[in-house]
Protein backbone atom coordinates (compact mmCIF):
# COMPACT_ATOMS: atom_id res chain seq x y z
CA UNK A 1 0.00 0.00 0.00
CA UNK A 2 2.89 2.35 0.80
CA UNK A 3 3.93 2.26 -2.87
CA UNK A 4 0.41 3.00 -4.13
CA UNK A 5 0.13 5.92 -1.71
CA UNK A 6 3.52 7.23 -2.83
CA UNK A 7 2.44 6.98 -6.48
CA UNK A 8 -0.74 8.90 -5.67
CA UNK A 9 1.20 11.58 -3.79
CA UNK A 10 3.49 11.87 -6.82
CA UNK A 11 0.49 12.17 -9.15
CA UNK A 12 -1.78 14.49 -7.16
CA UNK A 13 0.41 16.10 -4.47
CA UNK A 14 2.17 18.53 -6.86
CA UNK A 15 5.09 18.74 -4.43
CA UNK A 16 8.04 20.89 -5.47
CA UNK A 17 10.35 17.94 -4.62
CA UNK A 18 10.34 14.35 -5.99
CA UNK A 19 8.37 11.98 -3.76
CA UNK A 20 11.33 9.59 -3.27
CA UNK A 21 12.99 12.44 -1.37
CA UNK A 22 10.08 12.61 1.07
CA UNK A 23 10.42 10.32 4.09
CA UNK A 24 7.41 8.28 5.21
CA UNK A 25 6.95 10.39 8.31
CA UNK A 26 7.91 13.78 6.77
CA UNK A 27 5.31 16.55 7.03
CA UNK A 28 3.69 16.76 3.58
CA UNK A 29 2.39 20.27 4.21
CA UNK A 30 5.91 21.46 5.00
CA UNK A 31 7.04 19.70 1.82
CA UNK A 32 4.64 21.95 -0.10
CA UNK A 33 1.31 20.12 -0.19
CA UNK A 34 -1.33 22.83 -0.73
CA UNK A 35 -4.89 22.49 0.54
CA UNK A 36 -6.19 22.20 -3.02
CA UNK A 37 -3.67 19.47 -3.92
CA UNK A 38 -4.55 17.65 -0.69
CA UNK A 39 -8.19 17.44 -1.85
CA UNK A 40 -7.09 16.08 -5.24
CA UNK A 41 -4.97 13.56 -3.37
CA UNK A 42 -7.91 12.53 -1.17
CA UNK A 43 -10.07 12.01 -4.25
CA UNK A 44 -7.29 9.97 -5.86
CA UNK A 45 -7.00 7.79 -2.75
CA UNK A 46 -10.77 7.30 -2.51
CA UNK A 47 -10.79 6.16 -6.13
CA UNK A 48 -7.69 3.92 -5.91
CA UNK A 49 -8.77 2.09 -2.74
CA UNK A 50 -12.51 2.31 -3.37
CA UNK A 51 -13.17 3.94 -0.03
CA UNK A 52 -14.82 7.12 1.25
CA UNK A 53 -13.26 9.22 3.96
CA UNK A 54 -15.69 9.82 6.80
CA UNK A 55 -15.82 13.42 7.98
CA UNK A 56 -14.05 12.72 11.27
CA UNK A 57 -10.95 11.66 9.33
CA UNK A 58 -11.02 14.63 6.95
CA UNK A 59 -8.50 16.73 8.80
CA UNK A 60 -4.89 17.77 8.46
CA UNK A 61 -3.66 15.02 10.76
CA UNK A 62 -4.96 12.20 8.52
CA UNK A 63 -2.95 13.50 5.57
CA UNK A 64 0.06 14.97 7.36
CA UNK A 65 2.53 12.36 6.06
CA UNK A 66 2.71 9.30 3.83
CA UNK A 67 2.59 7.00 6.86
CA UNK A 68 -0.40 8.94 8.25
CA UNK A 69 -2.25 8.40 4.94
CA UNK A 70 -1.44 4.67 5.01
CA UNK A 71 -2.73 4.51 8.59
CA UNK A 72 -5.92 6.39 7.68
CA UNK A 73 -6.63 4.09 4.71
CA UNK A 74 -5.92 1.05 6.93
CA UNK A 75 -8.35 2.34 9.53
CA UNK A 76 -11.14 2.74 6.97
CA UNK A 77 -10.50 -0.64 5.36
CA UNK A 78 -10.44 -2.35 8.77
CA UNK A 79 -13.69 -0.75 9.88
CA UNK A 80 -15.26 -1.94 6.63
CA UNK A 81 -14.17 -5.53 7.31
CA UNK A 82 -15.82 -5.38 10.73
CA UNK A 83 -19.00 -4.01 9.23
CA UNK B 1 -27.21 48.77 45.56
CA UNK B 2 -23.71 49.99 44.88
CA UNK B 3 -22.34 46.55 44.22
CA UNK B 4 -24.39 45.57 41.14
CA UNK B 5 -23.88 49.03 39.67
CA UNK B 6 -20.12 48.67 40.02
CA UNK B 7 -20.19 45.29 38.26
CA UNK B 8 -22.24 46.73 35.43
CA UNK B 9 -19.81 49.60 35.00
CA UNK B 10 -16.85 47.26 34.84
CA UNK B 11 -18.39 44.71 32.49
CA UNK B 12 -16.83 44.33 29.05
CA UNK B 13 -20.02 45.59 27.44
CA UNK B 14 -20.11 48.72 29.61
CA UNK B 15 -16.47 49.46 28.88
CA UNK B 16 -16.99 48.93 25.13
CA UNK B 17 -20.06 51.18 25.24
CA UNK B 18 -17.90 54.03 26.54
CA UNK B 19 -15.39 53.39 23.72
CA UNK B 20 -18.21 53.22 21.16
CA UNK B 21 -19.48 56.61 22.25
CA UNK B 22 -16.08 58.16 21.56
CA UNK B 23 -15.66 56.21 18.30
CA UNK B 24 -19.07 57.39 17.04
CA UNK B 25 -18.20 61.00 17.72
CA UNK B 26 -15.15 60.82 15.44
CA UNK B 27 -16.37 58.29 12.88
CA UNK B 28 -17.22 60.78 10.14
CA UNK B 29 -13.92 62.66 10.51
CA UNK B 30 -11.93 59.40 10.51
CA UNK B 31 -13.73 58.36 7.34
CA UNK B 32 -13.53 61.72 5.59
CA UNK B 33 -9.86 62.31 6.37
CA UNK B 34 -8.89 58.64 5.99
CA UNK B 35 -7.05 58.87 9.29
CA UNK B 36 -6.37 56.41 12.09
CA UNK B 37 -9.13 56.41 14.77
CA UNK B 38 -6.69 57.48 17.47
CA UNK B 39 -9.35 58.70 19.91
CA UNK B 40 -11.19 55.36 19.80
CA UNK B 41 -7.99 53.33 20.14
CA UNK B 42 -6.87 55.52 23.06
CA UNK B 43 -10.24 54.82 24.65
CA UNK B 44 -9.80 51.04 24.07
CA UNK B 45 -6.48 51.29 25.89
CA UNK B 46 -7.95 53.42 28.69
CA UNK B 47 -10.75 50.85 29.16
CA UNK B 48 -8.07 48.12 28.97
CA UNK B 49 -9.84 46.28 26.16
CA UNK B 50 -6.72 45.32 24.20
CA UNK B 51 -5.66 42.60 26.66
CA UNK B 52 -9.01 41.03 27.57
CA UNK B 53 -8.45 37.86 25.54
CA UNK B 54 -5.20 37.01 27.35
CA UNK B 55 -5.43 34.32 30.07
CA UNK B 56 -5.82 35.58 33.63
CA UNK B 57 -2.48 34.17 34.79
CA UNK B 58 -0.80 36.44 32.22
CA UNK B 59 -2.71 39.54 33.32
CA UNK B 60 -5.70 39.34 30.96
CA UNK B 61 -9.37 38.60 31.52
CA UNK B 62 -9.72 35.36 29.50
CA UNK B 63 -12.48 36.82 27.31
CA UNK B 64 -13.88 34.35 24.79
CA UNK B 65 -14.22 34.88 21.05
CA UNK B 66 -17.96 35.21 21.64
CA UNK B 67 -17.40 37.99 24.22
CA UNK B 68 -15.10 39.80 21.81
CA UNK B 69 -17.48 39.41 18.85
CA UNK B 70 -20.14 41.22 20.86
CA UNK B 71 -17.74 44.12 21.46
CA UNK B 72 -16.81 44.16 17.74
CA UNK B 73 -20.48 44.50 16.91
CA UNK B 74 -20.94 47.36 19.41
CA UNK B 75 -17.94 49.22 18.02
CA UNK B 76 -19.07 48.43 14.46
CA UNK B 77 -22.30 50.28 15.14
CA UNK B 78 -20.27 53.37 16.06
CA UNK B 79 -17.28 53.37 13.68
CA UNK B 80 -16.51 50.41 11.46
CA UNK B 81 -12.83 51.34 11.05
CA UNK B 82 -12.29 51.46 14.84
CA UNK B 83 -14.15 48.16 15.18
CA UNK B 84 -12.04 46.55 12.47
CA UNK B 85 -8.80 47.68 14.16
CA UNK B 86 -10.09 46.14 17.39
CA UNK B 87 -11.10 42.94 15.58
CA UNK B 88 -7.79 42.57 13.74
CA UNK B 89 -5.83 43.14 16.95
CA UNK B 90 -7.81 40.38 18.65
CA UNK B 91 -7.45 38.02 15.67
CA UNK B 92 -3.66 38.34 16.02
CA UNK B 93 -3.94 37.94 19.76
CA UNK B 94 -5.93 34.72 19.28
CA UNK B 95 -2.90 33.22 17.51
CA UNK B 96 -0.74 34.06 20.53
CA UNK B 97 -3.31 32.88 23.07
CA UNK B 98 -4.00 29.60 21.27
CA UNK B 99 -0.46 28.79 20.19
CA UNK B 100 1.95 30.80 22.35
CA UNK B 101 1.19 29.96 25.99
CA UNK B 102 3.76 27.16 26.09
CA UNK B 103 6.51 29.46 24.88
CA UNK B 104 8.26 31.51 27.53
CA UNK B 105 8.90 34.49 25.28
CA UNK B 106 5.34 34.63 23.92
CA UNK B 107 3.86 34.31 27.40
CA UNK B 108 5.97 37.23 28.57
CA UNK B 109 4.89 39.13 25.44
CA UNK B 110 1.21 38.54 26.29
CA UNK B 111 1.87 39.78 29.81
CA UNK B 112 3.28 42.97 28.30
CA UNK B 113 0.34 43.35 25.88
CA UNK B 114 -2.07 43.19 28.82
CA UNK B 115 -0.03 45.45 31.09
CA UNK B 116 0.93 48.08 28.52
CA UNK B 117 -2.12 47.70 26.23
CA UNK B 118 0.03 47.14 23.14
CA UNK B 119 -1.69 47.23 19.74
CA UNK B 120 -0.78 44.27 17.51
CA UNK B 121 -0.90 44.41 13.70
CA UNK B 122 -0.72 41.69 11.09
CA UNK B 123 1.43 41.34 7.97
CA UNK B 124 0.22 38.33 6.00
CA UNK B 125 -0.14 39.95 2.56
CA UNK B 126 2.82 40.12 0.23
CA UNK B 127 3.45 41.42 -3.28
CA UNK B 128 3.42 38.51 -5.73
CA UNK B 129 1.43 35.90 -3.75
CA UNK B 130 -1.84 36.80 -5.45
CA UNK B 131 -3.74 37.35 -2.21
CA UNK B 132 -3.24 33.82 -0.88
CA UNK B 133 -2.04 34.31 2.69
CA UNK B 134 -1.15 30.64 2.95
CA UNK B 135 1.82 31.32 0.68
CA UNK B 136 4.91 33.41 1.27
CA UNK B 137 7.76 34.47 -0.94
CA UNK B 138 9.93 36.06 1.74
CA UNK B 139 11.79 33.76 4.12
CA UNK B 140 12.95 34.28 7.67
CA UNK B 141 16.69 33.78 8.09
CA UNK B 142 17.96 32.37 11.33
CA UNK B 143 21.50 33.23 12.27
CA UNK B 144 22.37 31.74 15.65
CA UNK B 145 19.99 33.32 18.17
CA UNK B 146 18.87 36.01 15.76
CA UNK B 147 16.24 36.01 13.01
CA UNK B 148 15.99 38.48 10.17
CA UNK B 149 13.17 39.16 7.76
CA UNK B 150 12.49 41.50 4.89
CA UNK B 151 9.00 41.51 3.38
CA UNK B 152 7.26 43.51 0.68
CA UNK B 153 4.05 43.75 2.68
CA UNK B 154 1.50 45.33 0.36
CA UNK B 155 -0.97 45.75 3.22
CA UNK B 156 -0.30 46.19 6.93
CA UNK B 157 -3.46 47.55 8.52
CA UNK B 158 -2.63 50.39 10.98
CA UNK B 159 1.03 49.39 10.48
CA UNK B 160 2.31 52.87 11.37
CA UNK B 161 0.30 52.88 14.61
CA UNK B 162 1.01 49.39 15.92
CA UNK B 163 3.27 48.50 18.85
CA UNK B 164 4.17 45.10 17.37
CA UNK B 165 3.58 43.13 14.17
CA UNK B 166 2.93 39.42 13.69
CA UNK B 167 4.32 38.60 10.27
CA UNK B 168 4.29 35.50 8.07
CA UNK B 169 7.17 34.23 5.96
CA UNK B 170 8.56 30.95 4.70
CA UNK B 171 10.06 29.14 7.66
CA UNK B 172 13.60 29.09 6.16
CA UNK B 173 15.18 30.16 2.84
CA UNK B 174 14.85 26.65 1.29
CA UNK B 175 11.25 26.09 2.47
CA UNK B 176 8.31 25.54 0.11
CA UNK B 177 6.03 28.56 -0.28
CA UNK B 178 3.36 27.01 1.95
CA UNK B 179 5.82 26.06 4.70
CA UNK B 180 5.34 29.22 6.75
CA UNK B 181 6.21 30.59 10.17
CA UNK B 182 4.67 33.43 12.15
CA UNK B 183 7.01 35.77 14.00
CA UNK B 184 6.35 38.57 16.48
CA UNK B 185 8.43 41.71 16.01
CA UNK B 186 8.28 44.61 18.45
CA UNK B 187 8.20 48.20 17.25
CA UNK B 188 11.88 48.82 18.03
CA UNK B 189 12.89 45.67 16.14
CA UNK B 190 11.70 46.73 12.67
CA UNK B 191 11.55 49.56 10.20
CA UNK B 192 8.67 50.28 7.82
CA UNK B 193 9.15 52.10 4.57
CA UNK B 194 5.78 53.13 3.12
CA UNK B 195 5.22 51.80 -0.40
CA UNK B 196 1.45 52.09 -0.92
CA UNK B 197 -1.03 54.64 0.49
CA UNK B 198 -4.44 53.40 1.68
CA UNK B 199 -6.88 55.68 -0.14
CA UNK B 200 -10.00 53.57 -0.43
CA UNK B 201 -13.75 53.61 -0.89
CA UNK B 202 -14.44 52.55 2.71
CA UNK B 203 -12.79 51.32 5.91
CA UNK B 204 -10.61 54.37 5.40
CA UNK B 205 -9.53 54.64 9.02
CA UNK B 206 -7.80 51.26 9.14
CA UNK B 207 -4.90 52.96 7.32
CA UNK B 208 -3.89 49.68 5.69
CA UNK B 209 -0.88 51.11 3.89
CA UNK B 210 1.75 48.99 2.16
CA UNK B 211 5.26 48.83 3.58
CA UNK B 212 8.66 47.36 3.01
CA UNK B 213 9.21 45.62 6.34
CA UNK B 214 12.74 45.00 7.62
CA UNK B 215 13.12 43.34 10.99
CA UNK B 216 15.70 41.71 13.22
CA UNK B 217 14.85 40.02 16.52
CA UNK B 218 15.81 37.11 18.78
CA UNK B 219 14.85 33.86 17.00
CA UNK B 220 12.75 32.77 19.99
CA UNK B 221 10.13 35.28 18.84
CA UNK B 222 9.13 32.88 16.03
CA UNK B 223 5.94 31.10 17.11
CA UNK B 224 6.70 27.46 17.94
CA UNK B 225 3.94 26.07 15.67
CA UNK B 226 3.81 26.05 11.84
CA UNK B 227 1.66 28.89 10.49
CA UNK B 228 -0.45 26.29 8.60
CA UNK B 229 -1.70 25.02 11.95
CA UNK B 230 -2.15 28.49 13.41
CA UNK B 231 -4.14 29.56 10.34
CA UNK B 232 -6.39 26.50 10.47
CA UNK B 233 -6.90 26.37 14.22
CA UNK B 234 -7.24 29.99 15.31
CA UNK B 235 -6.92 32.52 12.52
CA UNK B 236 -9.52 31.21 10.09
CA UNK B 237 -12.30 31.02 12.63
CA UNK B 238 -11.48 34.13 14.63
CA UNK B 239 -11.13 36.22 11.45
CA UNK B 240 -14.44 35.18 9.96
CA UNK B 241 -16.27 35.46 13.28
CA UNK B 242 -14.85 38.76 14.53
CA UNK B 243 -15.09 40.37 11.10
CA UNK B 244 -18.67 39.20 10.93
CA UNK B 245 -19.24 40.83 14.32
CA UNK B 246 -18.01 44.14 12.92
CA UNK B 247 -20.11 43.78 9.76
CA UNK B 248 -23.19 42.90 11.75
CA UNK B 249 -22.58 46.11 13.70
CA UNK B 250 -22.54 48.16 10.47
CA UNK B 251 -25.84 46.56 9.43
CA UNK B 252 -27.42 47.10 12.85
CA UNK B 253 -26.66 50.81 12.75
CA UNK B 254 -28.00 51.11 9.19
CA UNK B 255 -31.24 49.42 10.26
CA UNK B 256 -31.46 51.64 13.37
CA UNK B 257 -31.25 54.70 11.15
CA UNK B 258 -33.89 53.30 8.79
CA UNK B 259 -36.16 52.52 11.72
CA UNK B 260 -35.73 56.02 13.13
CA UNK B 261 -36.68 57.38 9.72
CA UNK B 262 -39.83 55.27 9.50
CA UNK B 263 -40.84 56.09 13.09
CA UNK B 264 -40.43 59.82 12.44
CA UNK B 265 -42.63 59.50 9.35
CA UNK B 266 -45.23 57.52 11.31
CA UNK B 267 -45.35 60.18 14.03
CA UNK B 268 -45.86 62.92 11.46
CA UNK B 269 -48.89 61.22 9.91
CA UNK B 270 -50.34 58.78 12.42
CA UNK B 271 -53.23 57.86 10.12
CA UNK B 272 -51.15 56.36 7.33
CA UNK B 273 -48.52 53.61 7.37
CA UNK B 274 -45.25 55.16 6.14
CA UNK B 275 -44.10 53.85 2.74
CA UNK B 276 -40.88 52.45 4.19
CA UNK B 277 -42.58 50.38 6.91
CA UNK B 278 -42.85 47.22 4.89
CA UNK B 279 -39.23 47.44 3.78
CA UNK B 280 -38.25 47.90 7.41
CA UNK B 281 -39.97 44.61 8.22
CA UNK B 282 -38.05 42.98 5.36
CA UNK B 283 -34.71 44.36 6.47
CA UNK B 284 -35.30 43.28 10.07
CA UNK B 285 -35.69 39.76 8.72
CA UNK B 286 -32.35 39.97 6.88
CA UNK B 287 -30.66 41.37 9.96
CA UNK B 288 -31.92 38.50 12.07
CA UNK B 289 -30.53 36.00 9.55
CA UNK B 290 -27.07 37.56 9.79
CA UNK B 291 -27.29 37.54 13.57
CA UNK B 292 -28.36 33.87 13.70
CA UNK B 293 -25.58 32.96 11.30
CA UNK B 294 -22.88 34.68 13.33
CA UNK B 295 -24.19 33.35 16.65
CA UNK B 296 -24.31 29.80 15.27
CA UNK B 297 -20.74 30.23 13.97
CA UNK B 298 -19.55 31.44 17.38
CA UNK B 299 -21.18 28.47 19.08
CA UNK B 300 -19.60 26.05 16.58
CA UNK B 301 -16.20 27.61 17.28
CA UNK B 302 -16.51 27.50 21.07
CA UNK B 303 -17.62 23.83 20.79
CA UNK B 304 -14.82 22.89 18.40
CA UNK B 305 -12.17 24.64 20.52
CA UNK B 306 -12.35 21.78 23.01
CA UNK B 307 -11.50 19.29 20.25
CA UNK B 308 -8.39 19.88 18.13
CA UNK B 309 -9.44 17.36 15.46
CA UNK B 310 -12.77 19.07 14.96
CA UNK B 311 -11.06 22.44 14.76
CA UNK B 312 -8.89 21.35 11.83
CA UNK B 313 -11.64 19.33 10.13
CA UNK B 314 -13.09 20.20 6.76
CA UNK B 315 -16.61 20.37 8.12
CA UNK B 316 -15.58 23.16 10.46
CA UNK B 317 -13.66 25.05 7.75
CA UNK B 318 -16.69 24.85 5.43
CA UNK B 319 -18.94 26.17 8.22
CA UNK B 320 -16.64 29.13 8.97
CA UNK B 321 -16.29 29.96 5.27
CA UNK B 322 -20.08 29.96 5.00
CA UNK B 323 -20.42 32.34 7.95
CA UNK B 324 -18.10 34.78 6.22
CA UNK B 325 -19.77 34.55 2.81
CA UNK B 326 -23.27 34.95 4.21
CA UNK B 327 -22.56 37.89 6.50
CA UNK B 328 -20.41 39.78 3.99
CA UNK B 329 -23.00 39.46 1.22
CA UNK B 330 -26.12 40.03 3.29
CA UNK B 331 -24.96 43.24 4.97
CA UNK B 332 -24.75 44.88 1.55
CA UNK B 333 -28.35 43.97 0.92
CA UNK B 334 -29.27 45.30 4.36
CA UNK B 335 -27.55 48.66 3.95
CA UNK B 336 -29.05 49.02 0.48
CA UNK B 337 -32.49 48.30 1.90
CA UNK B 338 -31.93 50.87 4.64
CA UNK B 339 -30.97 53.37 1.94
CA UNK B 340 -34.21 52.69 0.04
CA UNK B 341 -36.12 53.37 3.26
CA UNK B 342 -34.32 56.61 4.11
CA UNK B 343 -34.26 57.81 0.50
CA UNK B 344 -32.41 61.00 -0.24
CA UNK B 345 -31.86 61.59 3.52
CA UNK B 346 -29.85 58.38 3.59
CA UNK B 347 -27.99 59.17 0.40
CA UNK B 348 -26.97 62.64 1.63
CA UNK B 349 -24.01 63.03 3.97
CA UNK B 350 -24.46 64.84 7.26
CA UNK B 351 -28.07 63.89 8.06
CA UNK B 352 -29.07 61.71 11.03
CA UNK B 353 -30.01 59.07 8.44
CA UNK B 354 -26.84 59.20 6.30
CA UNK B 355 -25.78 55.76 5.10
CA UNK B 356 -22.97 56.53 2.66
CA UNK B 357 -20.23 55.53 5.14
CA UNK B 358 -22.06 52.34 6.04
CA UNK B 359 -22.46 51.39 2.39
CA UNK B 360 -18.81 52.08 1.58
CA UNK B 361 -17.51 50.30 4.68
CA UNK B 362 -19.79 47.32 4.02
CA UNK B 363 -18.36 46.90 0.53
CA UNK B 364 -14.99 45.90 2.02
CA UNK B 365 -16.49 42.74 3.52
CA UNK B 366 -16.62 40.74 0.29
CA UNK B 367 -13.01 41.62 -0.46
CA UNK B 368 -11.29 40.93 2.87
CA UNK B 369 -10.09 37.55 1.65
CA UNK B 370 -12.06 37.63 -1.57
CA UNK B 371 -15.34 35.76 -1.43
CA UNK B 372 -14.45 34.18 -4.78
CA UNK B 373 -11.32 32.70 -3.22
CA UNK B 374 -13.29 31.43 -0.22
CA UNK B 375 -15.97 29.90 -2.44
CA UNK B 376 -13.22 28.25 -4.51
CA UNK B 377 -11.73 26.82 -1.33
CA UNK B 378 -15.11 25.57 -0.09
CA UNK B 379 -15.96 24.07 -3.47
CA UNK B 380 -12.75 22.04 -3.47
CA UNK B 381 -13.46 20.79 0.08
CA UNK B 382 -16.98 19.79 -0.94
CA UNK B 383 -15.47 17.33 -3.41
CA UNK B 384 -14.64 15.12 -0.42
CA UNK B 385 -16.49 16.53 2.58
CA UNK B 386 -20.02 15.22 3.05
CA UNK B 387 -22.51 17.68 4.52
CA UNK B 388 -23.89 17.27 8.01
CA UNK B 389 -27.55 16.55 7.42
CA UNK B 390 -28.76 17.13 10.97
CA UNK B 391 -30.46 20.39 11.97
CA UNK B 392 -28.70 20.80 15.30
CA UNK B 393 -25.32 19.10 14.76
Amino acid sequence: MNKTVRDLVAKFGKLPVPVDQVADDADLYAAGLTSFASVQLMLGIEEAFDIEFPDNLLNRKSFASISAIVKTVDLIQDSRKVA
Amino acid sequence: MNFPVKITEDSLVARAARVAEIAARHADAVDFEGRFPQEAVNAMKAERLLGIQIPRHLGGEAASTTDIAELCSMLGQACAASAMVFAMHHIKLSSLVEHGVDSEWHSAFMRRIAAEQLLIASATTEGGIGGNLRNSICAIEIDGDICRLQKDATVISYGSHADAILITSRSHPQAASSDQALTAFLKDQYTLEKTHAWNTLGMRGTCSDGFLFKGEAPAKQILPKPFAEIAAQSMLASSHLLWSGVWYGIAVDAVSRAQAFVRAAARKSPDATPPGALRLAEVSNLLQMVKSNVVAGLKAYEDAKADGDKLSSMGFAVAMNNVKIASSETILEIVNHAMLICGIMGYKNGTPFSLGRHLRDAHSAQLMISNDRILGNTSSMLLVHKQDTSLLG
